[in-house]
């Protein structure tokens, strides 16, 4: 029987997840929801990375998996707070609000 | 159930079910980590995703409690038929993909294998890969430096009212 998961079941949920997010992404108005999308790409990302450390038995992809998900949460603190100051300025959260940088 | 929660992420309105969605992809995720024999990873992924980064969402999603604005009429409506296709196209393309990926080999089987425990990450990390550890610490002390004076009160980008009293506010 071969039950074992194979490596393109991975690959194929973390296209499933990467897609999800650039949908999300794509028709979120809200800036939160976005960046929430943006964080679901990056573990999509992240998946495939384990994946193929696990299949060829490589330590260098969970590195890098280490790496992204730093990079995910300087990302996190630094947008969190550029919304935060957009929401201060803007009162709304709502992209089409602040579709131009000047106020 | 990782699909299903993050089906249920972009599906949401509210962007507090979302989040709680997403630890729920997260989570899921890191049991998957788990069978791919990616114990470090796994764990960090809990602290790191489902702890520290959704804490912050949320409490951002606490802090900015707007009521939900109604969704504004639908624009771009003659861009409709260009979406179908280009939709098409890259549904063609996964199909595509995936009846090539169906010839890959099966995972080898999990035997004695050092591959993700904390050790060897950590010597990887310290021996082959030191500069991109460096780089990702200065990465993380910009990103410091920058939250703080963003989310300051009257940081970088202040309203134009209110830039003469704070002004006046940080000269006393």
């Amino acid at each position: 029987m071969n039950m074992a998961p194979q490596l393109s079941w991975y690959l194929a949920l973390s296209a499933v997840l990467f897609t999800i997010g650039v949908v999300g992404v794509l028709i979120k108005r809200n800036v939160i929801s976005m960046f929430m999308c943006i964080e679901l790409m990056l573990n999509a990302v992240n998946l495939t990375f384990v994946a193929f450390s696990s299949f060829f038995r490589d330590v260098s992809g969970q590195l890098f998996v280490f790496i992204v998900m730093t990079v995910a949460a300087a990302e996190a603190a630094v947008g969190l707070g550029i919304i935060i100051a957009i929401f201060r300025n803007r009162e709304s959260l709502d992209v089409d609000d602040s579709s131009v940088l000047k106020l | 159930m990782a699909i299903g929660c993050a089906i249920s992420m972009v599906a949401q309105r509210n962007p507090l079910y979302s989040a709680i969605s997403l630890i729920g992809v997260f989570i899921s995720l890191a049991c998957l980590y788990v069978t791919l024999s990616a114990p470090f990873i796994a764990a960090v992924q809990v602290i790191v995703y489902a702890g520290a980064i959704m804490v912050l969402v949320v409490f951002v999603i606490m802090l900015l409690n707007v009521d939900q604005a109604e969704r504004p009429p639908r624009r771009l409506r003659s861009l409709i038929p260009i979406a179908v296709g280009l939709a098409a196209v890259l549904f063609a393309e996964a199909v595509f993909i995936i009846f090539f990926v169906q010839a890959s080999p099966a995972t080898p089987a999990h035997n004695i294998s050092n591959v993700g425990l904390t050790a060897s990450i950590g010597t990887g990390l310290f021996t082959g890969y030191l500069l991109p550890f460096e780089i990702t610490s200065i990465l993380l002390l910009m990103a410091i430096v920058g939250a703080m004076s963003l989310a300051r009160r009257g940081g970088l980008i202040q309203p134009q009212a209110n830039r003469n009293e704070t002004e006046t506010s940080n000269q006393r």
